[in-house]
């Protein structure tokens, strides 16, 4: 029923549907690939990575450019069945980020190591089987593919086809589900949850990813929705490594067998269920009872929403369009009233609009890195040396006050 | 905050004072670089137009739930009509406000 091509975009948004594609491609032999957005240039990268690459769609107005099957509206023909077997090194799929050039950056998932990790993840849980798990996170992004459809297919938890978005639907779609019952969300929706005035149901386990949660937030979530909150800490190339509870302790607690070690100025994580040696991207101080803090991002690196890019490839984006002369994304420093920081940016292009910037970074970005606000200026603040501090491009924005 | 909106005033001036209300709410909820009075009532908030993506958008429910006590949902048959505008939007609120 799906096409010859062996690697398929599985763009489904029902998670069920998501589900029974990435399981009917690993059977047949097929990898998915998990890119972070799917704007024009990164679907552009992914056919030359996989030129026989075909999108698995569940919606009439896909408008990704790849040769595309829909996915069947009539349920199959119920047949006796087996739960089939993998062996544990199948390459089952690459999840990708975006890199710093441009091209999105493969890492593998074999299914042994995505299983173990999401098994152990499980146990950290203390997940009832049978654990209904409604998630807010799309299962296209490594958290929500971990958490919402790996913890169902491989650790006796049940899968919830929706993903509601307004506050008040996830409300609605918890309190129909039978108990146990999860909810497996991200601090900004966590926050507006909380901020809705809402009755909420209780639950009996509450996850959050993407982006450090506030130990107060994490206390209010606990104490209205009556369940333990854990926190995980992962990666797009790493999966999950550590989780807290964060409403008690500030310390993560690191996955049994992984190793992290300070290695000149990162901290790399090795061994546990790692496909490789990977250096991490936050800035971690490691303790001597084996837990760690996290300190942020390291300098370069943003993360708005669970989505990840580095200022130099933002930076390298805004250069690539014909009329800009010079530019540079760079992160305001005031604190959003909202609590997502948003990335700023400067650039020289005197024969272009605002809004032809715009649409061509639109065209190479996700929607989330489009800058707030883009500065248009007649040159940037660079210093003596040609380099661009991050204080005098801070400083366009709110420049000093004279007395 | 601005002052609400009067039920005194006629329909249409209630209407224009609810739209002036709802994009300053909107612009100092989501830190927006242009001014209240700059956003065209009839341009798009999501994607093109004002630009706004669904971060913002769960922050504009946020926003509506507040301060006119109506809570946006997916299912309701008007959603995809709701963030056609700033227009829309004060629209459906003007409908269902419930304080």
């Amino acid at each position: 029923m799906l096409p010859a091509g062996r690697h398929v975009i599985n763009v489904c948004a029902d998670r069920y549907r998501f589900a029974v594609g990435l399981t009917a491609a690993m059977l047949a032999g097929k990898v998915s690939l998990l890119p972070p957005s799917h704007t024009p240039q990164v679907v552009r990268h992914l056919r030359q990575f996989a030129p026989d690459v075909f999108c698995l769609t569940d919606t009439e107005a896909c408008a990704i450019d790849l040769p595309q099957v829909r996915y069947p509206d009539a349920p199959a023909a119920p047949q006796a069945w087996r739960v089939p077997q993998l062996a544990p090194d199948t390459l089952v799929a690459y999840v990708f980020t975006s890199g710093s050039t441009g091209v999105p950056v493969p890492h593998p998932k074999t299914w042994g190591r995505l299983v173990a990790c999401v098994r152990e993840g499980a146990v950290r849980l203390r997940l009832a089987p049978g654990t209904a798990l409604l998630a807010t996170v799309p299962a296209q992004h490594m958290y929500g593919f971990e958490s919402s459809v790996l913890l169902a297919l491989a650790a006796g938890a049940a899968l919830v086809a929706e993903r509601p978005f307004y506050p008040a639907d996830i409300a609605q779609a918890l309190a129909a589900l039978p108990r146990p019952r999860a909810l497996i969300s991200t601090p900004i929706h966590l926050r507006a949850m909380l901020a809705a005035e809402l009755a909420l149901p209780p639950v009996d386990l509450i996850l959050s990813a993407t982006a450090p949660l506030e130990a107060a937030l994490a206390r209010d979530a606990e104490a209205q929705f009556d369940a333990p909150l854990i926190e995980i800490y992962g990666s797009t190339e790493t999966g999950q490594l550590a989780t807290r509870r964060t409403a008690r302790e500030r310390p993560w607690h690191p996955w049994p067998g992984l190793r992290l070690a300070l290695e000149g100025d990162r901290v790399w994580a090795r061994d546990g269920y790692l496909e490789t040696p990977t250096p991490l991207g936050d800035a971690l101080e490691l303790l001597e009872d084996g837990t760690f803090v996290l300190h942020g991002r390291l300098a370069d690196l943003v993360n708005i929403a669970g989505k990840r890019s580095s200022l130099g490839y933002l930076t390298h984006q805004l250069l690539t369009i014909e009329g800009v002369q010079d530019g540079a994304f760079f992160l305001p420093e005031r604190a959003e009233a909202s609590g997502v920081s948003r990335v700023a940016a400067a650039v020289v292009a005197p024969e272009l609009t605002e809004a032809h910037l715009l649409a061509a970074l639109r065209e190479r970005l996700d929607p989330v890195f489009l800058p707030r606000p883009l500065l248009k200026v007649e040159r940037l603040p660079r210093n003596s040396t040609g380099k661009l501090p991050q204080e005098a491009l801070a400083a366009l924005l709110d420049p000093p006050v004279r007395p | 905050m601005p002052e609400l909106a009067s039920p005194l005033m006629r329909p249409r001036e209630a209407a224009d004072a609810l739209e002036g209300e709802l994009a300053e709410l909107i612009v100092a909820a989501l830190n927006l670089e242009v001014p209240a009075t700059a956003i065209d009532p009839e341009a798009g908030l999501y994607g093109e137009g004002l630009g706004l993506d669904s971060i913002d958008i769960l922050e504009i429910a946020l926003v509506v739930s507040k301060h006119y006590g109506v809570q946006l949902r997916a299912d309701d048959a008007a959603n995809t009509e709701i963030f056609r505008s700033l227009h829309h939007l004060a629209a459906y609120v003007a409908a269902h406000r419930t304080k």
